[in-house]
């Protein structure tokens, strides 16, 4: 893909980047929107030099040796500069403080191992330990084949953790985006105090193709898409990137008032 | 036949063991190892899911709650249990269960046995993803002993979702895994007859969990395996749960649900 004028992947119109990156990286022919890598939407999001990144360091061990797992990691951190799937730390946003997750579509599509469990988890506590809210932006396929059970486990850790913030009445705010499905999604993902959504994003535990090889039927117009899921009550409001922002804030500012008793 | 081709067959005649058809179901446990069991119904929104069994009993003079996927032994009883695939339902009951256990002060014991959560339309509409990471989140903090056992397919998250606990045992021809031998192979080779090498990548043995730490013990199953002797496969198991639950009853409320959270939160590998 050029990356002076890059293609939207689905009418395949050329756009000149300064005017996509204006318009939130939506296409201005079709409507599609673009899937972002993490550092930019750190930069569409937080607060102008806000975001101060935290356990940027943690990387995956292949500890199943898995065929062609190093590999894989080798070329999604050369390609990415980041070393694993989520980037997480500390941001303000219209001047609230909060714990901040993004994950990449880049790096094994967001998938979650052991690594990106274990940073979910300390940004969680992180939210605990300062008595500020979370906000995690999905993007995911699932559960990391390559470390098995090892990512399965990390979703009974990260909605331990969900638990905790709550039992200590502070909030996750979770965006789900253009895919969220499988593991991510029957954990944090599904677990937001507030679930915000971007259109018609994917969303869903199977995945589409898994479902119509089970149930041998085609699926019907719409089915997981962010307006499905809102239309039987699994979210609370599907957002256009351009208001994001303002809408994060304002539940940042809504969450900030608590009665004294519960500080 | 070289080292690695001698476990790859292995692995997979494990996964044909865990599959067996007359491997004992969750409610032939229940029949061996539970007195007076009354078994409930229900999740008190949608239906009753049959793909989850659960009720309450005696375990030797314990009262306890009883939770776990049943599998049909036949056409007829699998299409009745969805092959022991539950919908939203299924998990909606067995977290009702557990917060009356939990209401009632009894250990919570949940048997594992499903390919995975249904993939279905239904199953989608009213929220796969939300059941599923909801009893995660609400069995991290239950005050009462959970104590879950493998006995056949540890199938991905519809396993996971009963399987939160204080301990966590596998029956030793049972597996557990994030994806099937079949759909990982189709992933990674695009040729689902290379499961056997899948399965053997995958480390979903009971040695291989036991070896990452994840579970605290294996119950070694008599002869070629549980489908040749309900009884003594049973009679094992019953007596692991009581000498796990004698010992978890012990545990303050607080220290139990802050080791349970300690537990997970030791799951993973990687360097900092």
């Amino acid at each position: 893909m050029s990356k002076l004028f890059p293609k939207c992947p689905k009418c395949k119109t050329s756009h000149f980047i300064s005017f996509l990156k204006h318009a939130h990286y939506v296409c201005s022919k079709c409507g599609h929107l673009l899937r972002l890598d993490a550092p930019i939407r750190v930069k569409m999001i937080c607060d102008r030099k806000s975001f101060v990144q935290f356990n940027e360091n943690i990387k995956s061990l292949d500890p199943l040796e898995f065929p062609k797992y190093r590999d894989k990691l080798d070329k999604s951190i050369k390609e990415t500069k980041l070393n694993e799937a989520v980037i997480t730390g500390v941001c303000r946003i219209k001047g609230y403080s909060s714990t901040i997750g993004i994950m990449d579509p880049r790096f094994i599509m967001g998938s979650m191992g052991s690594v990106v469990g274990e940073k979910i988890t300390r940004l969680l506590e992180y939210s605990l330990d300062n008595s500020i809210p979370s906000i995690i932006i999905i993007l995911s396929g699932g559960a990391r084949m390559q470390e098995g059970v090892l990512s399965l486990m990390q979703m009974v850790k990260t909605s331990a953790a969900v638990k905790r913030l709550n039992d200590n009445h502070l909030p996750l705010f979770t965006v789900l985006t253009d895919p969220t499905t499988g593991g991510v999604t029957a954990s944090y993902a599904m677990l937001g105090n507030v679930i915000l959504a971007e259109p018609n994003a994917l969303i869903g535990f199977a995945g589409p193709r898994v479902i119509e090889q089970t149930i041998g039927q085609s699926l019907p117009n719409g089915f997981q898409r962010a307006e499905f899921l809102l239309e039987h009550g699994m979210i609370d409001m599907i957002v256009q990137r351009k208001e994001l922002k303002t809408v994060l804030g304002t539940l940042l500012k809504i969450h900030s008032q608590r009665p004294y008793s519960y500080h | 036949m070289s080292h690695t081709e001698i476990n790859k067959t292995k692995a997979m005649d494990i996964v044909r063991l865990a599959r067996h058809t007359k491997r004992p179901t969750t409610l032939d446990y229940i029949s061996f190892i539970i007195k007076d069991f009354i078994e409930l119904h229900g999740d008190r929104r949608f239906s009753d899911d049959n793909a989850i069994v659960g009720g309450i009993g005696f375990l030797e003079n314990i009262a306890v709650t009883v939770i776990g996927h049943q599998k049909g032994r036949n056409v007829k009883e699998n299409i009745k249990r969805n092959f022991g695939m539950a919908n939203p339902e299924g998990y909606r009951k067995a977290l009702r269960l557990m917060e009356e256990a939990e209401r009632f002060g009894r250990p919570i014991i949940n048997f594992i046995d499903t390919p995975g959560a249904y993939p279905g339309i239904g199953a989608e509409e009213r929220g796969q993803a939300e059941a599923i990471a909801y009893n995660l989140y609400k069995m991290s903090t239950f005050k009462t002993p959970i104590i879950s056992i493998v006995t056949g397919e540890g199938g991905s998250g519809g396993a996971l979702a009963l399987s939160v606990a204080d301990r966590i045992y596998m029956l030793s021809n049972s597996i557990y895994s994030v994806i099937s031998p079949e759909g990982c192979a189709s992933i990674l080779w695009k040729d689902t007859r290379k499961a056997a090498a899948a399965a053997e990548s995958l480390k979903l043995t009971a040695k291989d969990l036991f070896d990452l730490k994840i579970i605290d013990g294996i119950i070694k199953e008599p002869g070629n395996g549980a489908h040749e002797d309900h009884k003594s496969t049973a009679e094992r198991i019953k007596s692991t749960l009581i000498s796990a639950i004698n010992e978890l009853l012990l545990i303050e409320p607080s220290t139990l649900i802050d080791q349970r959270y300690q537990k997970y939160r030791k799951m993973g590998v990687f360097s900092d």
